[in-house]
């Protein structure tokens, strides 16, 4: 990976430390994710230059931002970096076309990649322009905000929960808008969430945290898939599956989709064949069978391998890793079942997927 | 109406009213701002120091300031050598003690409008490009200004209701150092009530009319 982000932070509070040594991707959306408390936010605004990391050092895409062995530690407005904090931020003093005005206008124009126009388009915002902060929703406010950041061109978005503060309803409201980001504008994210639900959708890469360090980080896909995540992650264990739109049948109102591991039958999506579709297999509804049932009414049967068993913190419960054709699966069967079919690393299986769980 | 002479004494507080609010603007906005964003251990004694002249006697006040400004003063050695020559009994002595006695008129509004900002807009201007000045001048003034105004009223009423450091400081001298409030106390010493009635009804309605405006604006733009 030629753009990376490296970062390398030690902070030490009362009763809190963080301590990370991390590579990320340099592309793409980068979920940090863990509870209250684990960092993530820290990280962030040590990543921002907010907070002041001892002993720190940053490298973003070839930059150094910080490097604490040669007295580098570049200021904030220094950084060429887009913030987007939890709860609104936006000036209560201007305008929203002044807010959004205001990064934008301390930039030279030869830096600026992100037009006005695109800006307001992408986020939706064009009615509110002459709007003051004050008299928009919790989620115009947050698409405001995200625009302003976007206009200051960065080369690294950094998003602090910024769903966090508002209600489902305003989540679904912003979240095709975050989508829309990701596939339009070619800017790195780092995602600071705690919702499973968030991370599986939006991000590529993944950082699971707790207590200030980093459990496990990678690819989004096989960071999901390991075995020992900290158990409160593991009880809404599951994968997700990157899949295309690939036949719909009207007679049956089913649509097909197609993954590396095999097809999957939904209810009948409204998106043309060919378009991607996220999804999410929770393991909790994926079960096991050694031959390939023939009188199911489940639909979804896909070919497996098994690859690890791992125990549940759940009594009775053991979480089973499969690999289907290279894409990894999990499983969550009783103690009883995993014994009874004598299953072990390297057995073929099927898994018959009860739910499938669409991320759009 | 109105004698020239009282007139004359109106016309000077204003004068220094509108002086001492212009010269504590510029003194004390950085004041309030490093109270309202330091940590330092010297933010407890600074705070207490600027918040001196609402307990302490005028008298006494204007006994230090006196003796700083006389000849074998610190004050009076610096105006004597830049050729200035002795502040007390001139106005800009007045300017001077009314701007010690007017501090914590102006600075404290001010910081409390500070603190109301918080940490997060400096933030937010920061992760957009804006220096640490460009903040001040265009998200931390901006949003503090229903706090100036009231600090400016304050310190410009309270300038004007001042009468303890003046006799200590400019005495009483028409056209110079001869305030309303002084005239009024020389009028009273004259038993001129009549005249002393005028002006005393002058400086309530002014007073009144200041502090309804203060009281009764908008909610929603006050922050101090």
């Amino acid at each position: 990976m030629a753009e990376t982000i490296h970062a390398r932070f030690r902070v030490d509070w009362p009763g809190f430390t963080l301590k990370t040594n991390l590579a990320l991707p340099g592309t793409g959306v980068t979920a940090l994710f863990g509870h209250s408390g684990s960092g993530k936010t820290t990280f962030l605004r040590c990543v921002a230059g907010l907070e002041h990391a001892r002993e720190g050092f940053l490298k973003v895409n070839g930059q150094v931002w910080q490097d604490d062995a040669k007295g580098v530690f570049l200021p904030t407005y220094r950084r060429p970096l887009g913030y987007v904090f939890q709860e609104a931020s936006l000036f209560e003093h201007l305008t929203v076309s002044k807010n959004l005005d205001f990064g934008q206008r301390r930039i030279p124009a030869e830096y600026r990649k992100v037009s006005f126009d695109h800006a307001i388009n992408l986020l939706g915002i064009e009615h509110l322009l002459d709007r003051r902060p004050a008299s928009l929703s919790g989620g115009e406010r947050q698409r405001v905000a995200i625009a302003r950041a976007l206009l200051t061109s960065p080369s690294l978005l950094l998003l602090d929960e910024p769903l966090a503060a508002l209600d489902l309803g305003r989540k679904r409201e912003i979240l095709p808008y975050l989508e829309r980001l990701h596939d339009e504008l070619d800017i790195p994210v780092l995602y600071v969430s705690h919702s499973p639900d968030e991370v599986a959708q939006l991000a590529d890469h993944l950082v699971l945290m707790a207590n200030g360090s980093v459990v496990a980080h990678g690819p989004l896909q096989e960071t999901l898939a390991r075995l020992d995540l900290p158990a409160a992650f593991a009880d809404d264990a599951g994968v997700v599956l990157d899949t295309i739109v690939a036949a719909h049948d009207d007679g049956d109102e089913l649509s097909r989709l197609d993954f590396g591991g095999g097809s999957l039958f939904v209810a009948r999506r409204p998106e043309a064949i060919g378009r991607r579709l996220r999804c999410r297999v929770h393991a909790r509804d994926v079960s096991l069978t050694l031959e390939r049932a023939e009188h199911s009414s489940i639909m979804n049967i896909l070919s497996a391998t098994v690859v690890a068993i791992g125990p549940l913190e759940s009594p009775g419960h053991v979480l089973v890793r499969l690999q289907a054709n290279g894409t990894p699966l999990l499983a969550r069967i009783t103690r009883r079942s995993s014994l009874a079919l004598n299953l072990g690393p390297g057995l073929p299986v099927w898994a018959q997927v009860k739910a499938v769980a669409l991320l759009d | 109406m109105l004698s020239d002479s009282d007139l004359q004494a109106i016309g000077l507080t204003v004068r220094l009213a509108g002086v001492v609010t212009g010269i504590l603007l510029v003194l004390g906005t950085p004041i309030a701002w490093w109270l309202a964003r330091t940590r330092s251990k010297w933010k407890g004694p600074v705070g207490a120091m600027v918040a001196l002249p609402l307990v302490l006697p005028p008298s006494v006040l204007g006994f230090y300031l006196l003796l700083a400004m006389g000849p074998n003063g610190p004050i009076g050695h610096l105006t004597e050598a830049l050729g200035i020559g002795l502040l007390p009994f001139t106005f800009w002595g007045l300017v001077v003690a009314s701007v010690f006695y007017s501090l914590p008129f102006m600075v404290q509004p001010v910081q409390n409008a500070f603190e109301a900002i918080g940490e997060r807009p400096l933030e937010v201007a920061a992760t957009l490009r804006a220096s640490p000045l460009d903040t001040f001048f265009f998200v931390a003034l901006p949003l503090a200004l229903p706090g100036f105004l009231t600090a400016g009223i304050l310190t410009f009423a309270h300038t004007v209701g001042e009468f303890g450091v003046v006799l200590m400081i400019g005495g009483n001298l028409p056209g110079i150092t001869r305030v309303a409030s002084v005239q009024i106390y020389d009028h009273v010493e004259a038993l001129e009530y009549t005249e002393a009635h005028k002006l005393a009804a002058v400086m309530l309605i002014f007073s009144f009319l200041v502090l309804l405006g203060l009281y009764t604006r908008r909610p929603g733009s006050r922050r101090a």
